[in-house]
């Protein structure tokens, strides 16, 4: 029982940790750095309710995305067209973020701080022996793969390399350096927007103001573990979600929380985080241009 | 970085560096002005009356003495947090951990605070140098983790903040609570209190040690060998290499004194804020004052005379935000978007050049004009 509960919670944790850093990866790709990624999730998480009490779940996961692709796409154009610096930006967002959904928790629902998502918006879940699974989890797994299949495979992910590594010559050689930017601002959007979308629809089943609880930081993290690889993503999402889950299981056991604290098993995930990224660093290596914006000459 | 540090080289003129400075006002003037302008837009659309909102904020930021003590009070752990991010930055380093550095001076504050039986100034000047000392404690693993294993520090720093987080709910609930009081630590000791400035009022003399703190740093940074370095190091890491220097000990300078102004800014909420004098387990009297630092020390562009204006602004804004919630109903929160878009208009401060550049080639751009000439002659 305890067994299966953790499984299927560190599946459930690892969605939004995965898809957030598969969208990442493929905009550092390009150079194109957004650590705004913990406030887009808030913004499309709330956004993505709005969405799904008016028209359904899917209609939520739509909106969330669309938020989050709209919310990289202003990043883009600030930090691409008018050569705005990539870490002030992001940050901004995160502020903005947490701004916007503590407003918009009052106004669109009156209540301060927290509201509950009734249970017929919410997505469906898919039952497995171990317990009832959300097809999310496919989604995730799904969309690393194509993300690794875009990066590696095709004639866009050559573009999006020889941007990141050197745009003075791919603009040479006539690639357009500002739209695989773009596109890798709005990619990575639209992913963290998903990622939110399920974290109020689906996984957690709130909005809170702090519902995001530093998640877009351990996916920033776990694309600095991945090295750029949408395949180690996913293991990256599966060790935090293994966490992240095992906080949530353990911290309603009464028998653990008598002997730890709650609250340190609540700061697991963000110890991992350190301890995972201080082993792993320094093998990673990132596209020369990364966090540059291009002027031409 | 755009937001390059010294755009006046020491040698330029107070021509060139009058003008530096005005275009850099102008800059924060316009950055400012969008965030309260999308603000006013935003009420407009969620159907508040801004004109109401933006009145009640006036009136309940400067309108009379205690809008203005109020202020005042906010502005003051602002200028901390404000200057801990500056430093960093200065230096090259994006140290969004002042959150954590805070928290943990806050709970050093009350432990000390509360068992320190003092003479009055000494115990004061006590819990501000222990909380100080660990702020900066909680500082080093970020730049050591930087240094050696080339961790970014903002994944550190945030990771660091959710942990002196769940820390301080234990210990508030756990180790520190007052059995009167389940919501809060105990409380420091009368003698570590610091007196108000105005009588009714939250401002103490807590402001003057932030204005201490500001003027410090401004001498660190441009009137000592460290703050040379510092700077150097923010503009260009190899050139402080060749020159001997070692880069290494100008990072963990920095992280540490960023630390040092965090952690202040954690017993000044506890010791120089009436009436609480504790601490609250949901750290609702430390709010998010380390996060809107950011904003604090990008409007005061990173300089510790233009962040204690900017706190004052920032100090302003959330003052007048209470009054803006009591009076127009507008929800406390609308002032943290006005803080996110001021940041973001920050992050582009070549906007205004380049959209000129696009609208025609009619007006030409002329402080480019003027910066072409000069290098010429």
């Amino acid at each position: 029982m305890l067994f299966s509960s953790l499984i299927i919670n560190a599946l459930h944790a690892m969605v939004p940790i995965t898809v957030t850093a598969t969208g990442e990866i493929l905009s550092e790709r390009t150079g194109l750095v957004n650590i705004g990624m913990e406030g887009i999730l808030l913004v499309s998480a709330f956004a993505a309710v709005v969405g799904a009490e008016a028209g359904g779940p899917l209609v939520g996961l739509l909106v969330g995305m669309l938020t989050g692709a709209l919310i990289g796409l202003i990043h883009g154009i600030i930090t691409i067209y008018f050569r705005g610096d990539q870490t002030i930006s992001g940050v901004g967002i995160n502020v903005l973020g947490a701004g916007l959904v503590a407003f918009g928790l009052v106004w669109q629902w009156g209540q301060a701080g927290f509201h509950q998502v009734p249970r017929d918006v919410r997505l469906p879940h898919i039952a497995t022996p171990l317990g009832s699974l959300s097809p999310m989890v496919f989604v995730a797994i799904a969309l690393a793969l194509l993300t690794y299949y875009l990066i590696n495979y095709t004639n866009l992910g050559l573009k999006m390399k020889a941007v990141g590594e050197n745009p003075a010559a791919a603009d040479a050689a006539g690639v357009s350096v500002e739209r695989v930017r773009l596109f890798g601002a709005i990619y990575a959007g639209a992913l963290a927007g998903l990622a939110g979308a399920y974290l109020s629809i689906d996984w957690l089943a709130t909005v809170t103001r702090s519902l995001s609880a530093g998640r877009g930081f351990i996916a920033l993290a776990t694309v600095v573990f991945s090295g750029l690889n949408p395949l180690l993503a996913i293991v990256g999402g599966l060790i935090f979600g293994f966490f992240d889950g095992l906080a949530l299981v353990v911290s309603t056991s009464r028998e653990i929380t008598r002997v730890i604290p709650y609250q340190f098993i609540q700061m697991l995930p963000y110890v991992v985080t350190l301890l995972v990224v201080t082993g792993v660093i320094g093998r990673a290596r990132f596209p020369k241009a990364s966090g540059q914006p291009y002027r031409r000459e | 970085m755009s937001l390059s540090p010294g755009k006046s080289t020491p040698t330029a003129g107070w021509r060139s560096r009058m003008r530096a400075a005005a275009t850099s006002l102008s800059q924060v003037v316009l950055a400012a002005g969008i965030g309260l302008i999308i603000g006013a837009i935003m009420m407009n659309a969620t159907g508040y009356d801004w004109k109401e909102a933006y009145q009640a904020l006036w009136l309940g930021s400067f309108g009379d003495i205690w809008g203005i003590a109020d202020t005042l009070a906010d502005a003051t752990p602002l200028i901390l947090t404000g200057l801990g991010f500056a430093l960093s930055f200065r230096a090259g380093y994006f140290n969004i951990g002042a959150q954590g550095q805070m928290i943990i001076g806050a709970l050093v504050a009350v432990a000390v605070g509360s068992s320190l039986v003092a003479p009055k100034p000494l115990g004061m000047i006590v819990v501000i140098l222990t909380a100080a000392a660990a702020g900066a404690l909680w500082s080093l693993p970020a730049s050591f983790l930087r240094v050696t294993r080339g961790v970014h520090e903002v994944i550190t720093t945030i990771m660091f903040n959710w942990i002196a987080t769940y820390l301080a709910r234990y210990l508030v609930f756990n180790v520190m609570n007052d059995p009167r009081s389940a919501e809060r630590t105990v409380r420091v000791l009368p003698e570590v209190r610091m007196g108000a400035l105005v009588a009714g009022a939250d401002a103490t003399w807590a402001l003057f040690v932030s204005v201490f703190v500001a003027l410090f740093f401004y001498w660190l940074l441009w009137h000592s060998p460290w703050g040379f370095e510092m700077r150097v190091a923010g503009l260009n890491r190899e050139a402080l290499r060749y020159a001997g220097a070692n880069p290494t000990w100008a990072v963990h300078l920095t992280f540490l004194l960023s630390g040092v102004a965090a952690g202040i800014a954690g017993a000044t909420q506890i010791i120089g804020r009436p009436p609480t004098f504790a601490l609250y387990g949901d750290l609702s009297n430390l709010g998010e004052l380390g996060f809107d630092g950011i904003a604090v020390a990008l409007i005061g562009r990173n300089h510790p005379i233009g962040i204690v204006f900017a706190a004052i602004f920032f100090g302003a804004l959330s003052t007048g935000a209470r009054m803006m919630q009591i009076m127009a109903g507008v929800p406390l929160d609308m002032i943290r978007i006005v803080h996110g878009v001021v940041i973001i208009a920050m992050a582009a401060p070549e906007t205004w050049s380049i959209l000129r550049r696009y609208i025609g080639s009619r007006v030409p751009a002329r402080a480019n004009a003027a910066g072409a000439s000069r290098t010429e002659r």
